[in-house]
């Protein structure tokens, strides 16, 4: 199993580091020729989706992925990758992947003062800790995306058949649930 | 500052890693770094070139312009306030911005103390051209660094020989014996726990961008390959024939930054770079304020 990271900006090292904690492989992905690795699973880190939104395109790694994603690749966005993945974005009509059905808020807690740490419930996980940065969360889920976890009456955690979107960042803590869950699928879709 | 708060500050540093930080005078230049990839902007009255080529005192941005700033784009903003004059710093938290830079760009307020940033909540990045004055900063709550530079030149030999001092002061505390790093806290001026964390972890507990000088893709490639996380672009933009081509390639860039053939291709048409200025014809050297 080997699973792609995407790495054009953000803290993708760090979710390199959750996968090392779980022996899986992974690598990055930085541009197109990055793509002729053959890969089971995709992580969307966080970081700043208009930057990442931006070099997806420019790099030509937009289409590719967004077809793959479509064919049932597993993927993984955190934050800025959930924005990445949402069909909608509150107040805008940028949409990046598109393939999974919620509408998103950008910076939904403010700026950086608004940010925060906390703990929740995840269903079939228990409790997880939570590092919500400048975050976003769930106002809305479409077709049968599944909630997963909400946090003072917000979804901050979804699934929608092979993606998994979390408003916050697990890859910053000692737990690695959020990942064990995601390499689940990955093994279950091999 | 809680500990928790400080640990969230350090996280949005994280997050703005491998990304480009690209110095704003006006909403519309704001508009154009965001639209070109900035994962950040600073927001400050005069970018650094034209600060030293008008001399004078400078000082904090107009909270106006600030807003304005703010209004115009999503990425985070951040703002200068001058070393040690924390009633700036105050009045840069009350307009919430997501980063304040303690810059030694502006005219400093305080010869001997810098601000005590562990008082606030909102996070500090701080410039340094050492490790000594790197770990002094992320003692008084700094929780970014970049390298000092020497903004406003695009000379890009200071921030290269930061970035390398810096380097070489972290690979030779990894190399000493634990019982010798009381010594080493001792020459460097720095707590105990500081020196031992770098001993441990061969790096700085914080982020750590580049900056002052970048004026080309090129510039951003060798500071990434010395080892920055990341590029702060003050006048090298704004500076040139073409702000919007320059700062979408030193973006790609950021990201490729070991692709020399994509670099090249990048580098091509650029228009003008800013006019440098060299080290030794310059009369104000900003990097040594605040140590």
């Amino acid at each position: 199993m080997l699973i792609g990271v995407l790495a054009l900006q953000g803290a993708f090292i760090e979710q390199e580091n959750t996968l090392k904690k779980l022996d899986a492989d992974f690598f990055e992905i930085r541009k197109s020729s990055d793509l002729e690795r053959n890969f089971d699973g995709l992580i969307i880190p966080g970081g700043e989706s208009t930057v990442m939104g931006k070099l997806l395109r420019e790099l030509g790694l937009f289409y590719p992925l967004k077809e793959r994603i479509q064919s049932a690749l597993p993927v993984l966005g955190t934050c800025a990758g959930l924005i990445l993945l949402a069909s909608h974005i509150a107040g805008s009509d940028t949409v990046h992947f598109g393939t999974l059905p919620v509408t998103v808020k950008r910076n939904a807690y403010g700026r950086q003062l608004g940010s925060f740490s906390t703990e929740g419930f995840v269903e079939g996980l228990g409790m997880v800790p939570m590092k919500f940065i400048r975050a976003p969360y769930i106002e809305e889920v479409h077709d049968n995306t599944r909630i997963l976890s909400v946090i003072d009456n917000r979804i901050v955690a979804v699934r929608y058949q092979n993606q998994v979107g979390v408003a916050f960042h697990p890859e910053l803590t000692e737990n690695s649930a959020i990942h064990q869950y995601f390499i689940d699928i990955v093994n279950s879709v091999k | 500052m809680k500990e928790n708060r400080y640990e969230l500050n350090k996280e949005l540093a994280q997050m703005l890693k491998g990304g480009v930080i690209m110095d704003v005078t006006t909403p519309e230049q704001a508009e154009i770094a965001e639209a070109a990839g900035a994962c950040a902007v600073m927001a400050l009255e005069r970018i650094p070139a034209d600060i030293r080529a008008s001399g004078g005192v400078s000082r904090m941005s107009d909270p106006k312009m600030i807003r304005g700033i703010q209004d115009a784009v999503t990425i985070p903003v951040m703002a200068k306030c001058r070393i040690g004059h924390f009633a700036e710093a105050q009045i840069l938290e009350a307009v919430e911005i997501d980063y304040i830079d303690e810059s030694e760009v502006l005219s400093p307020a305080d010869d001997v103390y810098h601000i005590d940033k562990t008082r606030f909540n909102v996070p500090f990045v701080c410039g340094a051209k050492d490790l000594g004055e790197a770990l002094r900063r992320i003692s008084e709550g700094a929780s970014m660094i970049r390298t000092k530079g020497e903004p406003g030149t695009g000379d890009i030999i200071q921030a290269v020989r930061h970035m390398r001092r810096m380097n070489s002061e972290i690979s030779r505390l990894t190399s000493l014996r634990e019982d010798e790093l009381y010594q080493a806290a001792k020459e460097l001026q720095v707590p105990y726990d500081l020196v031992l964390f770098v001993h441990n972890n061969g790096k700085l507990p914080v982020v750590n961008f580049a900056a002052g000088g970048v004026a080309t893709p090129a510039d951003a490639a060798l500071m990434m390959q010395l080892g920055a996380e990341g590029v702060f672009v003050g006048s090298g933009i704004f500076k040139s024939g073409n702000p919007a081509k320059r700062a979408a390639a030193i973006v790609k860039t950021v990201t490729n930054y070991t692709d020399s053939k994509m670099i090249a291709d990048l580098s091509q048409d650029l228009g003008d770079a800013m006019v440098g200025i060299n080290e030794n014809e310059i009369n104000l050297l900003m990097a040594e304020r605040g140590k």
